[in-house]
């Protein structure tokens, strides 16, 4: 098989990942995410949706960390839950818009001709409509619910998946083991899944660690907006409304789920970039 | 360069009839007739609006008529009439509504441009020094902020701890008795922090990429040249590096105006501004179907119209590009 692009698996590869101070930096901030949100039952200090009349809109304290909300709900317990909902929200909508911007950007690379064509035009097509105006259409006709956002984050950002694979399959389609694969007569869809695609890969993985990040902050702005995650369910982007509402008395609504947002978003993008500089040869010296 | 401009127009047509079936596509989303929908969920839609939807689209007709029907409408710039109480055209609305929205956008690409080349090159000149880092921190942190968020907290700065800057709307309520001199300042008060925050993500994305595209060109043979010949390192950068790298500055200005229209939605309904992202976004909330379509295809176009305009001026800037 082609051996001068690293593959994922490779030892160079990890060798450059592991010199990335960075990527490191972001492998730790994403795995810290994953652990926060697989531990919610356990260390978030109160229920997500416990009520205290008592304590609404506390300042943070030794009782309430990061404070409460205007129900008086522990506002740290909320952000701990709320992360099960960005780690959702992202891996699904980016395993969404993978898969079809595989599919389609696949087809065009190995077919051609007016099949490239359609999904080029397509993929142009879809380029021309602000998402966020496409996304609030399709939230409008059909109902905000968490499945309805991850669709729809899916179906509207799979258009840089595809062209990277098209790209990579023009190029793969005229090398000899591919040229050796089709002479044998394998059909196509073996040449396709089998030989071709795992040499495609690599641009996939950085584009849909960044895509995390991207449905990441989308999901935020349509949940604070009031059209994404609807409460009670918390999510960072819906308590952020919270803050607005209450942006006179309370400053630590408005501050910590934003800066869990950054964190986030940040952990990944590093992550995704440490990816790319360590599979691009073109890079290393 | 007539042929390539007349051929570059020619191939938008097929994107626009494609824009027109993917927003016709949206709202046969719904389950059941549209209107049925429609009407279900909004019980401000009258009896005599329901009859002027059943109109718009047709909807006894099979499909494919009902969207000939809607494309042939549009086309005569007809998008129909709003369901919210005030019935009025949707074109009215939403052109009354465009342009506080391009007024924004358009001062914050230029702050975009002001502020990311100069810092994009700076930090190329001097790769991996101190400021570059800087940079490079500054870009990832921007890349990562949530514009929303950016918006809450300069409120809360600059609006509520400091209150330096009104937090919402165009105009203070004591506008009619400025003069016109303290009228223009009282628009620029309310101006400052939405443009800054619709040109924040976008200043991280331009200095990146200014910094990518000098970092490329001054790796090539005539960049070796000029210092060669003894050039100064000034006229090499600004003279023989930069325009070179700013080529391309071009396009990815036409491919953010999908961006900056959908980020109007975000800010304008913190803010308070009564543009076309706030309209919407009132839309959405009402299910004000007709406004939602009209302002889904004009944002398309508007973003065709903008890399139309941004692959010509390239074709112009850059004398490589040969024309068949």
């Amino acid at each position: 098989m082609n051996k001068q692009k690293s593959t994922i698996s490779d030892s160079i590869f990890w060798q450059q990942f592991c010199k990335n101070p960075l990527a490191i930096a972001g492998s730790i901030i994403v795995f810290l995410l994953f652990l926060v949100s697989l531990l919610a039952p356990v260390i978030s200090p109160y229920a997500p949706g416990d009520i205290d009349v008592k304590s609404i809109l506390e300042a943070p304290s030794l009782k309430h960390p990061l404070g409460t909300d205007q129900l008086g709900r522990d506002l740290l317990s909320r952000m701990i839950w709320g992360s099960q909902i960005s780690l959702k929200v992202g891996f699904i909508a980016v395993g969404i818009s993978s898969t079809i911007g595989l599919l389609l950007g696949a087809m065009a690379g190995f077919y051609g001709n007016w099949i490239d064509w359609i999904i080029m035009r397509l993929v142009d097509i879809m380029l021309c409509f602000p998402t966020f105006f496409l996304i609030l259409a399709v939230i409008a006709v059909l109902e905000p619910s968490i499945w309805n956002i991850m669709m729809v984050i899916g179906l509207t950002s799979w258009m840089g998946v595809a062209r990277l694979v098209r790209a990579e399959f023009l190029s793969l389609k005229e090398r000899e083991f591919v040229l050796a694969a089709k002479s044998q007569g394998l059909s196509d869809l073996r040449i396709i899944f089998r030989h071709m695609l795992p040499n495609a890969l690599a641009p996939v993985l950085v584009a849909a660690t960044l895509g995390v990040a991207g449905a990441i902050l989308t999901e935020s702005a349509l949940s604070f907006l009031g059209i994404g995650v609807q409460p009670p369910i918390p999510s960072w982007g819906n308590i952020l409304t919270a803050g607005k509402d209450n942006i006179q008395f309370a400053w630590w609504l408005s501050v910590y789920p934003g800066m869990a947002i950054l964190i986030t978003v940040l952990g990944y993008n590093l992550l995704g970039e440490g990816i790319r500089d360590a599979t691009d040869p073109r890079l290393r010296e | 360069m007539f042929n390539y401009i007349l051929r570059r127009v020619l191939t938008s047509i097929p994107l626009l009839i494609g824009i027109t079936i993917i927003s016709f596509t949206v709202i046969h989303l719904a389950p059941g007739e549209p209107t049925d929908m429609i009407t279900d969920m909004n019980p401000e839609v009258s009896a005599e609006s329901r009859q002027r939807l059943r109109e718009l689209y047709g909807l006894d007709k099979p499909l494919y008529i009902q969207y000939i029907n809607w494309s042939s409408r549009l086309l005569k710039l007809d998008f129909g009439y709003s369901f919210s109480p005030d019935q009025r055209a949707v074109l009215d609305k939403i052109l009354e509504r465009l342009p506080i929205t391009i007024l924004i956008n358009v001062l914050s690409l230029l702050l975009i441009l002001i502020v990311a080349i100069p810092i994009g090159v700076a930090s190329a000149a001097r790769q991996y020094s101190l400021f570059d880092k800087i940079t490079t921190v500054f870009v990832f942190i921007g890349f990562a902020t949530p514009t929303f968020w950016l918006a809450l907290l300069l409120m809360i700065l600059f609006g509520i701890k400091l209150p330096w800057l009104p937090i919402s709307g165009m105009r203070s309520l004591n506008f009619n008795q400025l003069s016109a001199w303290g009228m223009f300042l009282d628009y620029a008060r309310h101006l400052i922090m939405p443009v800054f925050v619709s040109a924040f993500g976008g200043l991280a994305g331009l200095s990146r990429y200014t910094r990518a595209n000098m970092l490329e060109v001054i790796r090539q043979d005539y960049i070796t040249t000029a210092r060669a010949k003894g050039l100064s390192e000034r006229v090499v950068i600004f003279k023989h590096a930069l325009r070179n790298a700013l080529l391309p500055v071009i396009t990815i200005l036409g491919l953010s105006v999908p961006g900056l229209i959908g980020g109007s939605v975000i800010f304008e309904s913190i803010y308070a501004i009564p543009g076309m992202g706030q309209l919407f976004y009132q839309s959405v909330m009402s299910r004000d179907y007709p406004v939602i379509m009209g302002i889904l295809v004009i944002g398309a176009v508007l973003t065709l119209f903008g890399n139309l305009i941004a692959d010509i001026s390239y074709s112009m800037a850059d004398p490589r590009i040969k024309y068949r």
